[in-house]
């Protein structure tokens, strides 16, 4: 085990010195591809579940950092074998955070990040779980369907009768847990599998939210913006209104003006008129009653017998004549 | 049919014919950077081959079990052998 742990310390020496060096050795393309990866560098020790798993603890924290390649993929990931692994191994993320605070601003990458390209919809292929189809396509010309199976038990005879492989104890042990393994898999993959792509559909439904208000919200602002454009078109019209309403508090003032004016001068007219009449009708009745006055003056008391005298004989000569009139 | 000549060691495994396979070897870097480089970009492959999906299958980590199963038999074997049934096959 020394020699390996010699290597990886080694190995973890070198990924720091990159980390600090990474401009300087990192400039190509292929280097693109490492920059990227520096925060998971420690992934590529022993292929053990634990330190693999740490590797999508941390990639889940990773920050979207796209390319054009398939290889850079966002941070949210999608794939369902992520979630339901990382679910339960998240305490080993906390030495990938650190290196991601580092490599954040590392990367060189002048390629444009969005939009990135779409997850692919499936993995591929494995035939039995473990073999993966290449096999099977790469021998498939040569020796038809059955090729690959004829090597696998030629395979499995050779291993078991040269004892390379060795039946004991852990053989009884190994096929049983197999058999639960399988038949768990069997059983409850379904299951897990609509799970997680639920879980994955709930991220993307609150993401394509987001984005739909978002939408609906500039569409709402853009709608209002026009709006205020049209208002502002208006305000020649606001300006004319206005102008009218300042023309015709003008001519109202200038009329009302002009009838006091001519009230103020009827008025004065009018008085001139009462009191030149009035100078009249006075001059007038002095005048009635001064005549009057001397004609009563000059009526003697001789004058004024004889008027009663005769008043009285004409008075009796149309009592008569009416008595008599009634009568007849 | 190569648009232009590629130089060997630049080759996917692949393409290398059986008689350049010495020359490949030889011209491919093995300098730590290299290596981790190298190991680096087939994890990436293998991510992104089979994990890096939207519905990925249990092939992905079962053959990352199965290659570990394979790996430690390799590693326990010299303590395997003693219990093997014949001594000459």
């Amino acid at each position: 085990m020394n020699p390996k742990q010699l290597i990886l310390a080694s190995n973890i020496q070198t990924h720091l010195c990159l980390q600090r060096h990474l401009l300087v050795t990192f400039f190509k393309t292929g280097a693109l591809l490492c920059s990227r990866d520096v925060s998971r560098g420690f992934l590529v020790y022993p292929p053990s579940l634990r330190l693999f798993a740490e590797g999508h603890a941390e990639a889940e924290t990773r920050l979207p950092s796209g390319a054009t390649t398939r290889h850079f993929h966002p941070s949210n990931m999608l794939s369902r074998l992520v979630l339901v692994s990382a679910s339960s191994l998240k305490g080993s993320g906390a030495l990938g955070a650190g290196l991601i605070q580092a490599s954040r601003s590392l990367h060189t990458s002048s390629q444009s990040l969005a939009p990135v390209p779409p997850l692919p919809e499936k993995g591929g292929k494995v035939r039995h779980g473990i073999i993966p189809e290449e096999l099977f396509q790469l021998l498939y010309p040569k020796t038809g369907v059955t090729g690959p199976y004829m090597l696998g038990v030629g395979l499995l005879t050779y291993i078991l009768s040269k004892e390379i492989y060795v039946i004991n104890h852990e053989t009884f042990a190994a096929a049983s847990i197999g058999a639960v393994f399988i038949y768990g898999v069997k059983k409850f993959g379904p299951s897990v599998a609509a799970f997680a792509d639920k879980l994955n559909e709930d991220k993307v439904a609150k993401a394509q939210e987001v984005k739909d208000l978002a939408m609906t919200s500039l569409a709402q602002a853009i709608e209002d913006e026009k709006k205020e454009q049209w208002r502002a078109e208006g305000r020649s019209v606001l300006f004319d209104a206005k102008r009218n309403n300042v023309a015709m508090l003008l001519e109202t003032n200038y009329r009302e003006r002009l009838h006091m004016v001519t009230n103020e001068v009827k008025r004065r007219l009018d008085y001139q008129i009462a009191l030149q009449n009035l100078h009249r009708q006075m001059e007038q009745e002095h005048m009635v009653s001064w005549v009057e006055k001397s004609v009563i003056s000059s009526i003697t008391p001789q004058q004024e017998k004889e008027s009663i005298a005769k008043c009285i004989t004409d008075l009796k000569a149309l009592a008569k004549a009416t008595q008599a009139k009634a009568t007849a | 049919m190569a648009d232009r000549p590629v130089p060997v060691v630049e080759k996917r495994l692949m393409d290398v014919k059986l008689g350049e396979l010495g020359t490949w070897l030889g011209g491919r870097d093995f300098t730590p950077n290299g290596l981790i480089s190298a190991l680096r970009k087939g994890h990436d492959r293998y991510y992104n081959k089979y994990i890096n999906v939207k519905k990925g299958g249990f092939g992905g980590i079962a053959m990352l079990l199965a290659g570990y199963v394979a790996l430690s038999y390799l590693w326990e074997y010299d303590h395997i052998k003693h219990d093997r049934w014949r001594k000459y096959h």
